[in-house]
């Protein structure tokens, strides 16, 4: 076991441990939340880093909570059961979407803007059938009867969320790491690069791109599920649509989508940032975070397009060996 | 039997030509951005958002300064295209030689200012500008004047974009500029005053947009998302940077809006059209008026 492994191990006890220390119910929510946005940024940027900018995640993201809370309500299905289900319905529609998309070679904006009608219609769809979904004005998963919290995947307990919602979150940092070391990850950067010449070098680029936009899809309607078990209340505006999407590429981007933690840090600066506002200014405070998170997000892009963690190690690497030999593989997304 | 054909098809006739002036409009807001998109080669992810702010802009002239309208509007136009100007010369410019994913961004990022600008700076209240135009009564079907001034306004707002980019020396540089980057800086042109003329313009029918909305929709920080994302569809159905593909796709999305709008709720209209538009890129993935290679 070398010592960065031993780092890793060490600082994973440290915050399983951190909610039998520190039990202020206040630091656990926004931490739960973090960790919960942490994820979603992560799947966003899993297949956001190989330049496949993706504006319908917002639509991944609400067909997980919607499709979970409804099955609950409605027809009494255990989250257990809805959240595969969900998982699932995201997952064909990426599919659906995609398939067509890689085999035409839509790419650059025109992708951008197909998934962008994408994450319209989903958001359409919850408002047009209020009758079920509570329209615009938000739904609520019934609250199970004292006894039945596991089986509805409700727990009062704020360390209980936690402990979820890290497990969760390492799993996706594992899920990274694994593609990181995969394949799939040298393809997608061929195809980044350039299509035919990836094609011309025995790459099945359609097959490619659609597994990572599957493993993407999948983890964010997961995401969305567990948002949802948590807040126990999701309207269009906070799961779904085309805002949730900008706010994930734009955490994404200020954290940095070139490093595994990168989304992490972008989900944290924002969350903190959004609080801070609040705690200070209260509802003074609205609309000044995002006003703040769009500056960021333009001068990011301008100056610091690796994102604050990718520079800040690009730094840190480039003092350690001067040889610029082991120059990290970035693709456009980042490269000026 | 018969009297309810007769009813219904009075009702469709009077969607059809709804969606034909809703279609009007939606086709001056497809030409600034496919102006925008032709010359420069940026997408304004935040175009519906410069014509938010017009809207107020036009709400404080009116309502709190009580210009009159017709005084109002230039003043707006003139301030959207300084604005468009703006964006190009603050944004936009440092980006042209990065990939166009980081300007889709960006501009992304500018859609984030303006909506939160105008939380902090107007509130999140739906505002008006208290002026009601009278219904048109023709036969049996209602028309707002509203609508038909803007049908007519952003037809003479779309001719004159046409003239001034045909008949004139600024014009016929932006069109060359469109199609070879590369010569026309060798032909004595600057690109640099071509692109801020263009964003100007493009920011002057977002302006104009901005008047003509402002008579039938109340404004509020976030009305760009309910008209933005329509007109990127628009733009990219008929073909990025294509003008008459651009208004084309305008009137076909804005038909399906208002017939599926007649036989359920607007919202099943908006998700006709996107379903629409995913289907016709499997088709026609260059645009409507695309020849397929």
């Amino acid at each position: 076991m070398n010592r960065q492994t031993a780092g890793w191990i060490i600082a994973l006890l440290a915050l399983v441990a951190l909610p039998f220390v520190h039990r202020d119910p206040y630091h656990l929510h926004v931490l739960v939340l973090i960790l919960i946005w942490s994820f979603a940024y992560t799947s966003w940027s899993i297949m956001g880093r190989f330049g496949l900018v993706s504006l319908g995640h917002g639509g991944f993201m609400g067909i997980g909570a919607y499709v979970t809370a409804l099955l609950w309500n409605h027809l009494g299905v255990s989250p257990w059961i809805g959240i595969p289900l969900g998982m699932a319905t995201a997952g064909v529609l990426a599919l659906i979407v995609a398939y067509p998309c890689f085999r035409f070679r839509i790419t650059g904006h025109y992708f951008v803007l197909v998934t962008l009608a994408l994450s319209g219609i989903v958001l359409q769809v919850i408002t047009a059938t209020r009758d079920y979904t509570g329209g615009s004005l938000g739904y609520t998963p019934q609250r199970a009867p004292s006894g039945k919290g596991l089986l509805a995947l409700q727990f009062d307990d704020k360390t209980t969320w936690y402990l979820i919602a890290l497990a969760v979150w390492v799993a996706g940092l594992v899920i990274w790491r694994a593609i990181d070391r995969s394949m799939i990850r040298h393809a997608m950067e061929a195809i980044s690069e350039d299509e035919d010449a990836a094609a011309a070098a025995g790459v099945n680029v359609t097959a490619e791109k659609l597994k990572i936009t599957l493993i993407s899809a999948l983890m964010t309607a997961l995401a969305g599920a567990l948002y949802c078990q948590y807040q126990m209340f999701i309207s269009p505006d906070t799961v779904s649509g085309i805002a949730v999407s900008l706010q994930m590429v734009f955490a994404a981007i200020v954290g940095g989508v070139y490093v595994a933690l990168g989304p992490t840090v972008g989900a944290v600066i924002t969350i903190v940032l959004a609080e801070v506002l609040r705690i200070s200014f209260g509802t003074k405070a609205v609309g000044w975070d995002n006003l703040v998170y769009g500056v960021l997000l333009v001068l990011f892009i301008i100056f610091l397009p690796k994102g604050i963690l990718g520079s800040v190690i690009d730094r840190i690497k480039s003092s350690r060996k001067p040889s610029r030999g082991h120059e990290q593989q970035t693709v456009p997304i980042a490269r000026r | 039997m018969q009297s309810f054909l007769n009813i219904f098809d009075i009702y469709l006739l009077e969607a059809v030509i709804n969606g034909i002036l809703l279609g009007g409009v939606l086709a001056l807001l497809a030409l600034g951005l496919n102006l925008i998109f032709g010359v420069i080669d940026v997408t304004w992810i935040c175009y519906a958002e410069l014509v938010m702010i017009g809207m107020y802009g036009m709400y404080y002239l009116v309502q709190v300064f009580h210009l009159p309208y017709w005084a109002a509007a230039p003043l707006v136009i003139l301030l959207v295209a300084l604005l468009g100007a703006a964006l190009h010369f603050l944004v936009i410019a440092p980006l042209l030689t990065a990939p166009p994913i980081n300007q889709l961004l960006a501009t992304g990022g500018v859609l984030f200012i303006l909506q939160s600008f105008a939380t902090v700076a107007f509130g999140i209240d739906f505002r008006n500008l208290g002026i009601r135009l009278p219904v048109l009564a023709l036969g049996e079907m209602n028309f707002s004047y509203a609508r038909l001034l803007s049908f007519g306004a952003a037809l003479a707002g779309m001719i004159g974009v046409y003239l001034f980019l045909t008949r004139t020396f600024t014009g016929t540089a932006i069109r060359a500029i469109a199609q070879d980057r590369q010569i026309m800086p060798l032909m004595g042109v600057d690109p640099k005053r071509i692109y801020l003329v263009t964003s100007a313009i493009g920011g002057g029918l977002a302006g104009l947009a901005a008047c003509l909305l402002v008579l039938q929709y109340d404004v509020h920080p976030f009305v760009g998302l309910s008209f933005g994302p329509i007109t990127f569809l628009i733009c990219v159905l008929g073909g990025l940077g294509n003008f008459i593909g651009g208004f084309i796709a305008a009137f076909v999305f804005a038909e399906i809006i208002s017939l599926g709008g007649l036989f359920s709720d607007l919202e099943w209209g908006y998700v006709l059209a996107f379903a629409f538009f995913i289907v016709m890129m499997f088709i026609r993935p260059a645009g409507l008026l695309s020849r397929r290679s």
